[in-house]
């Protein structure tokens, strides 16, 4: 990269030959024109999508709005919202990929339609995208926007790294949907083993692309752990006690802590995988020294613990639904708090079990897979508490409900394929068959997804102020559970019969009616996805029938259910003072759950900030650049990295004034609406009579 | 001071800052949590290092490219620079004046770009020898350490001239006060990752 080279190829590899549509144009055979029309379809798709959204911005003059209520907010609800939305719209482009990729294998017997290049795009472009801009966007945009409600605080501890974690986040998943329309994403799926993804074998940008794609999301994830951990420990309301959290904010202080602590073996990982492609080092390479098992290593002590970041959050969710919709107290809240602790702990020490096939001895592997085994303790103990919680208590089957019992049948079978697979002889005959892709899609659909969309529902009407749509709620998530069953349960036994995973053809008849019923079960998952649009549709339609502004419309125990819904942007009047576990049942039962209050003060809250959108901007441009060996682009948006650190820095007069007068205004206003709001009883909960105030009436079923 | 409520581990400023003392609690203990991560980081590729320590693929090793002469020169004029923070640390707590404390800033800074400088006449007399990162895995791991360590001590001069350029347009205020604590726990931790490297690196590779 001298000078001379700078100049001149301005563009880097940049040329016409990286457009999808290129090759068949050029060479017109049968399969380029199916490859190339699917990849030109998938770039389309990418390009309205984006001309779409940017034309109907201009068309109702909402930029201004965008700008300055959205993107440069430090709100943590509204940065929550935002990692939703990112989330939901990664979500649709894995989703039709994984259809397409059932579709291919479903004619997969001697052939199918995909190129084997084509397929391998897929599923390291499905991988990454699930798990790096779909599950941990969802989680993160859950945690930030309820996290700080259920603690009683303003805002997270850094509002504004909050912000930029967002916007490296969002970079990272533009970097992946530009790999569609400019140039190929790497085939070396979504863990990219070297030394088939370095220079010599993948000479292309495709692992550059995932390269820092990850990075990106692997630095926002460590600063979006950091500011959880600090905010649980450092904001919380007077009174509140560890031991009086809810489940749903332990188990994001233990999914932060985790992320602070795993993710830097990733960056460390991709950071020497490019060190290698561009500068010819040899930490993974064949030749001179390098040695492939440290990136299996430091991966997979990242990969592991991801795991169990992936799905805690949703283990707290579930807690939270369960409790709230049986009507009791969780079951074992010590246990499940120590639970919890059990799995972050453990989860660090079982990462060799991704690869006890390579090369350790026998002891090393027996090691490995007793703790792995061992997991399933404290998984059984979380289980075990969310079925005595539902035990005699007043159960209403709600959507977040059917998520959480389908999650609790679902889960189990997907730990125990999970508890065979930690066994190293098991796991030598089944490793790298579907039996694997069929036990981890097992504990990621049902475990985390499911949780997700749960918290979606049981948390949207404070978010938004009315309720979904309950009927195509239950639609979708039956389409997610059953499609679910049919698209995996056939996997288990394929993988059994021996059908290596990604494979892109096959040449065994007998493995084509389970490849079909996937399939089906792969359109039904669509469909899923589809209702849930269309819920969310209607629900949009009707949300005048269906405003809960008092905030309570599910009968809740935790503070996030003490304010308005939407709550105000400081979250709370007044701070509450906590006296025990599940805080507002506590003050509701005590008829003190909506107080007047005398006087009220001057709240200070952060101003808004072009921080987390602009280092966002840079961060994307700098990667592409990266990428496509565009060196200027590289120089110029490094300094431009540091330019705008430096000048942050210098920023003085940071935060504004609420005035006493506006809080008290809007919290009275709050609070003549609940006095005038009707009180429902659970049975009329989901009816429009909701306005979000619950009536009082039986006492509690003792636990 | 024994009496005085700690809100964070390491120096407080003391309760004669009035609010930024309180301010300081979620700040540095935030910092402390970014240190740890860092030194994961940094504990990741020293195990790198240690894998690769007999990969040098028939080129230069350790004996033929350590020159413990000049690490020791390096060595001491950082922990040297950590003396003068702290002393920078101490003049902002006990407020002994604007001019004290820029002082002893400017004197860490010296002292960490001669740091910088003699680590980068080392590299370039491994380079002159053969010691180039792409010749082995070992090389290739060294060069992920020891200038991962170096580029860590360069961010914290641009931070250091900055927090110079910020005392001077605003004097020292909240934002100063905070920054100068945390870039204090930064360079005493660069000091800590610098003794391992020197043991675990130089001085085993030299053993």
């Amino acid at each position: 990269m001298n000078l001379a080279d700078i100049f001149q190829h301005p563009l880097g590899r940049l040329s016409l030959e990286s457009l999808p549509f290129w090759q068949m144009l050029h060479d017109p055979t049968k399969a380029n024109v199916i490859n190339g029309v699917i990849g030109t379809g998938a770039a389309l798709m990418v390009v309205i999508g984006a001309i779409v959204t940017i034309a109907l911005v201009t068309k109702y003059r909402k930029w201004g709005v965008l700008w300055c209520e959205w993107l440069t907010s430090p709100d943590h609800k509204k940065i929550g919202i935002m990692y939703v939305v990112l989330a939901f719209v990664m979500l649709a482009r894995a989703l039709i990929e994984a259809a397409l990729m059932r579709a291919q294998q479903a004619f997969g017997l001697d052939g199918g339609f995909l190129s084997p290049d084509h397929f391998a795009q897929l599923f390291s472009t499905h991988g990454t995208i699930m798990i790096f801009f779909v599950v941990v966007p969802f989680l993160t945009g859950v945690i930030n926007y309820v996290m700080p409600l259920q603690i009683g605080a303003r805002d997270v501890s850094f509002p504004i790294l909050n912000s930029i974690s967002l916007g490296l986040t969002a970079a990272g998943a533009a970097l992946v949907m530009i790999s569609l329309c400019i140039g190929k994403f790497s085939t070396g799926g979504w863990f990219g083993y070297p030394p088939y993804t370095e220079a010599n074998f993948s000479p292309g940008v495709g692992p550059d692309y995932w390269i820092w794609s990850l990075t990106l999301a692997s630095l926002a994830s460590t600063l979006s752990g950091l500011n959880f951990a600090v905010t649980i420990y450092k904001q919380r309301a007077p009174g509140m006690k560890m031991m009086y959290l809810s489940l749903f904010t332990w188990t994001a202080l233990c999914a932060a802590i985790m992320m602070i602590f795993a993710m830097p073996p990733l960056t460390v990982a991709t950071a020497q995988l490019a060190l290698d492609r561009y500068l010819g080092f040899h930490y993974f390479t064949n030749e001179l020294g390098g040695n492939m098992m440290n990136f299996a290593n430091l991966f997979w002590l990242f990969g592991h613990p991801e795991v169990y970041i992936l799905v805690l959050p949703s283990f707290g969710v579930y807690s939270e639904v369960i409790s709230t919709f049986s009507t009791k107290a969780l079951f074992g809240y010590r246990s499940m708090v120590w639970a919890t602790m059990a799995i972050a702990t453990l989860s660090f020490t079982v990462w060799l079990h991704h690869f006890f096939t390579m090369g350790q001895n026998a002891n090393i592997n027996a090691v490995f897979g007793i703790a792995s085994m061992l997991i399933g303790i404290p998984t059984g103990v979380k289980i075990y508490d969310w079925m005595w919680t539902l035990f005699r208590g007043r159960v209403r089957f709600t959507v977040p409900m059917i998520y959480s019992i389908g999650f609790i049948f679902l889960f189990v079978l997907g730990g125990i394929s999970g508890i065979l697979l930690a066994n190293p002889t098991i796991d030598y005959q089944v490793h790298n068959t579907v039996f694997l892709v069929a036990h981890f899609h097992n504990v990621a659909i049902p475990g985390a997804l499911f949780g997700l969309l749960a918290g979606y529902h049981f948390w949207f009407p404070k978010a938004f102020g009315f309720r979904l749509n309950e009927h195509w709620g239950k639609v979708s998530a039956l389409c997610w559970i059953f499609g679910f069953m049919l698209a995996f349960f056939p996997l288990y036994a394929l993988g059994l019969m021996g059908l290596p995973r990604r494979s892109v053809a096959y040449t065994e008849p007998s493995y084509v009616p389970l490849e079909i019923a996937a399939f089906l079960g792969a359109i039904l998952l669509t469909a899923a996805l589809a209702t849930l649009v269309v819920q969310l549709w209607i629900s949009i339609k009707h949300r005048d029938e269906n405003r809960v502004f008092a905030g309570d419309p599910w009968d809740g125990r935790s503070l996030e259910w003490s304010v308005s819904a939407p709550p105000p942007e400081y979250n709370f009047a007044v701070i509450p003072v906590v006296t025990g576990r599940d805080a507002f049942t506590l003050a509701k039962e005590a008829g003190k759950a909506y107080p007047l209050l005398d006087t009220y003060a001057d709240i200070e809250m952060p101003k808004n900030s072009a921080m987390g959108p602009v280092l966002g901007t840079i961060a994307f441009a700098l990667a592409f650049g990266l990428v496509w060996h565009v060196w200027w682009m590289v120089i110029l948006f490094f300094v431009c990295v540091v330019v705008a650190m430096i000048v942050h820095g210098f920023a003085r007069d940071t935060t504004r004034i609420v005035p006493a007068q506006q809080v008290k205004q809007e919290h009275r206003r709050w609070l003549d609406a609940v006095a005038a709001a009707k009180a429902v009883s659970r049975e009329d909960e989901r009816k429009s009579a909701n306005q979000g105030l619950a009536e009082q009436a039986l006492p509690e079923v003792p636990a | 001071m024994s009496h005085e409520a700690i809100k964070h581990p390491g120096l407080n400023l003391g309760s004669a800052h009035g609010r930024d003392h309180d301010a300081a609690e979620a700040m540095l203990f935030g910092f402390w949590i970014f240190l740890m991560s860092d030194a994961i980081l940094f504990s990741m590729v020293f195990a790198t290092y240690v894998t690769s320590v007999n990969a040098t693929a028939g080129g230069p090793g350790p004996h033929e490219l350590y020159d413990i002469k000049n690490v020791l020169i390096e060595t001491l004029l950082l922990l040297a620079s950590s003396f003068t923070f702290g002393m920078a640390s101490l003049a902002l707590k006990y407020k002994h004046g604007t001019a004290r404390l820029i002082g002893w800033l400017a004197v860490t800074l010296v002292l960490g770009v001669a740091f910088l400088g003699f680590e980068l006449n080392d590299f370039t007399s491994m380079f002159a020898k053969g010691g180039v990162p792409s010749r082995s895995g070992f090389l290739s791991a060294f060069f992920d350490l020891v200038p991962l360590h170096g580029l860590h001590v360069m961010g914290g001069g641009v931070w250091l001239i900055c927090l110079i350029g910020q005392i001077a347009m605003y004097g020292v205020d909240t934002q100063v006060k905070l920054g100068v604590m945390r870039l204090a726990l930064f360079w005493h931790f660069l000091d800590i990752v610098w003794i391992a490297i020197f043991s675990g690196v130089y001085l085993a590779g030299l053993a």
